[in-house]
C-alpha cells in the first residue's frame, strides 16, 4: 500500500499546552481517510501540520514524499479550513477564480467547480450575504478548483442539510475514484462509515487506525459511536 | 516571485476595494476635506498656505494608506485567508508586492484628485510641475503602504495595529519639516529626521515648490522614499511566518 502521508512522533504545543503527544500515523494513497474525534482532540492541529502551517515542536511529517510545507507540495494540496476562510467581501466567482489563478487555471475551471458545489445560482453573490452552508461550499470550491492530488478537508459538512451532505459525500467518493487522496475530519460518526479508513483521535493520541468494519469488529459492535466509546474506555483501562 | 501571481493578487485586492464603495469614497474624499480645512485656516497667509498644503499632499496619503493597509493585512490574517494562501503556490513577496501595487494604484487616483483640487480650486502655487507633486505624493503613499504592511506583521489584533500609528507615523510627520523647518531643529533632531523616510519625501515636495525644474535633490529624496518602500516590503515578507502556533 502506497503511503500518502506519514506522521512520526509529532509533538505540537499550542498556547503552552501540548496538543499532540508524539503522534504516529500513516495515511494511504487514494481513498478517503476519516479523522474522527471529539472537539479538542487535535484534529485541526494534525491537519495544519500536514499542510505545513503548524509550528511543530518535534517529529516529522512527510507528505507525498516531501517534508510537509515544502514548496513543491503547494501545487498538489487543497486545504479546506474549518472556519470558511475566503474573502467575504467578494463574490463566489471572484473567490474561486482567484484561487484558480494560483494554478494557472481560468474561468472554465472556476465555473465547473462552482457548479460541482451547487452554487451556480449564487456565483455572482457577495460571500458575506450567503447562508452558512453556502459560505462553506464556496470555501470548499476554492479548495477543489485546482484538482489537487491531496485534499485536506477540515469538517467540510458542518452546517449542511442532509441532502447537501449526501451530495458532497458522493462528490468526495467520485474524487477518490478518480485517484484523489482525501483526508476528511469530522466529529459526526455517521460520516465515519463512509470512509475507507478511520483514524480515531482522542486527546492528541491515536485510539484506533483501521477500516470502519475492522474497528467495529474489534469493539464487538455494529455501531461506530459505541465502538469509539468501547475503544476509548479500553485504552483508558490499559493506561 | 511570480509576476502572474502578483498581478492576480493585485486584481483581487482591487476587486475588494471596488466592492467597498464607502472606503473608496473616504480614501478620495478625506484628503480633499482636510485640504479644504487647511485652505481656510491659512487663507490670509499665502506663502504659508502654499507650504503647508504642498506638504500635506504628501502627508495625507502616507497617513491614510498606512492605516488602510495595516488593517487590510490584519484582516487577511484574522480571517484565516492568509494561512490558506500559505498552502498555495503564492509567495510572500507576491502577496506583499501585490498589496503595494494595488494600493499604489489607489494612491495614484487619490493623489491625482487631491493635487488637481489643490491647484485648481484651492489656489496652490508651485514653481515646479504639478505632475511631480503627484509622483512624490504617490511615493509617500507607498511608504505608508510598506510601513503599514510591515507593522501589521507585529500586530495580532486591530487594537494593536492602530497603535502603531502614534509610534511609527506621527513622529515622522512631526519631524518632517511641517511644523518646524528641519534646518531650524536642534542638531540631534535633524539627525533623527534624516533617518525618517517621510522627511525626504517632504523635502522633495518642497523642492518642487521652489524650483521650476526637477532638481537632483528632489530625485534623491524620491529615490530614498522608494528605496524605503522596497525595503519595508521585503522586511514585511521576511517577518511573515508560514508556520504559526
Amino acid at each position: 500500500m502506497k503511503t500518502a502521508i506519514e506522521v512520526q512522533d509529532l509533538v505540537v504545543t499550542r498556547g503552552g499546552k501540548e496538543v499532540l503527544h508524539g503522534l504516529c500515523t500513516r495515511i494511504p494513497h487514494g481513498g478517503i481517510t476519516g479523522l474522527l474525534g471529539p472537539s479538542g482532540s487535535g484534529k485541526t492541529t494534525l491537519l495544519r501540520s500536514i499542510v505545513g502551517v503548524q509550528r511543530v515542536k518535534s517529529g516529522r511529517v512527510t507528505v507525498l514524499g516531501d517534508t510537509a510545507g515544502a514548496p513543491a507540495l503547494r501545487r498538489k494540496i487543497g486545504y479546506f479550513t474549518q472556519s470558511p476562510s475566503i474573502y467575504a467581501d467578494m463574490t463566489v466567482r471572484e473567490n474561486v477564480r482567484y484561487f484558480a489563478s494560483f494554478y494557472n487555471l481560468g474561468q472554465a475551471a472556476a465555473e465547473e467547480t462552482i457548479k460541482e458545489v451547487g452554487l451556480q445560482e449564487q456565483a455572482g453573490q457577495i460571500v458575506r450575504t450567503l447562508s452558512g452552508g453556502q459560505h462553506n461550499r464556496a470555501s470548499l470550491a476554492c479548495a477543489l478548483v485546482s484538482r489537487p492530488e491531496l485534499l485536506i478537508l477540515d469538517e467540510p459538512t458542518v452546517g449542511l442539510d442532509p441532502v447537501l451532505r449526501e451530495e458532497l459525500w458522493a462528490h468526495f467518493r467520485q474524487l477518490a475514484a478518480e485517484g484523489t487522496t482525501l483526508v476528511v475530519s469530522s466529529h459526526v460518526m455517521d460520516e465515519a462509515n463512509r470512509c475507507d479508513r478511520l483514524i480515531l483521535l482522542r486527546e492528541g493520541a491515536v485510539v484506533a487506525d483501521d477500516t470502519p468494519q475492522a474497528i467495529k469488529d474489534r469493539a464487538g459492535t455494529d455501531d461506530l459511536d459505541r465502538a469509539f466509546l468501547t475503544l476509548v474506555q479500553g485504552t483508558l483501562e490499559v493506561a | 516571485m511570480s509576476v502572474r501571481l502578483t498581478l492576480s493578487t493585485t486584481g483581487r485586492v482591487l476587486g475588494q476595494l471596488r466592492h467597498d464603495r464607502r472606503s473608496v469614497g473616504l480614501l478620495i474624499g478625506a484628503p480633499l476635506l482636510l485640504l479644504t480645512l487647511i485652505y481656510f485656516m491659512f487663507e490670509k497667509n499665502g506663502p504659508l498656505l502654499d507650504r503647508v498644503m504642498l506638504i500635506m499632499l504628501g502627508v495625507f496619503p502616507f497617513l491614510l494608506m498606512f492605516l488602510v493597509t495595516s488593517i487590510a493585512m490584519l484582516r487577511e490574517r484574522t480571517s484565516g485567508t492568509l494561512e490558506r494562501l500559505f498552502t498555495t503556490p503564492l509567495g510572500k513577496l507576491d502577496l506583499l508586492f501585490a498589496y503595494g501595487l494595488a494600493f499604489g494604484l489607489a494612491a495614484t487616483v487619490q493623489a491625482t484628485v487631491a493635487t488637481t483640487v489643490a491647484f485648481w480650486l484651492l489656489g496652490l502655487d508651485t514653481a515646479g510641475n504639478g505632475a511631480l507633486v503627484v509622483l512624490i505624493a504617490v511615493a509617500d503613499a507607498l511608504l505608508g503602504v510598506g510601513l503599514g504592511l510591515l507593522c501589521s506583521a507585529f500586530a495580532r489584533t486591530e487594537f494593536q495595529a492602530v497603535q502603531f500609528l502614534p509610534v511609527v507615523v506621527l513622529p515622522q510627520i512631526l519631524l518632517s519639516g511641517l511644523f518646524v523647518p528641519r534646518a531650524d531643529m536642534a542638531g540631534w533632531l535633524d539627525g533623527v529626521s534624516t533617518a525618517m523616510p517621510l522627511a525626504h519625501g517632504v523635502e522633495a515636495l518642497q523642492d518642487v515648490g521652489t524650483s521650476a525644474d526637477a532638481t537632483g535633490d528632489m530625485w534623491r529624496g524620491y529615490g530614498i522614499v522608494m528605496g524605503c518602500v522596497v525595503l519595508a516590503l521585503v522586511l514585511a515578507a521576511g517577518t511573515l511566518r508560514r508556520r504559526t502556533a
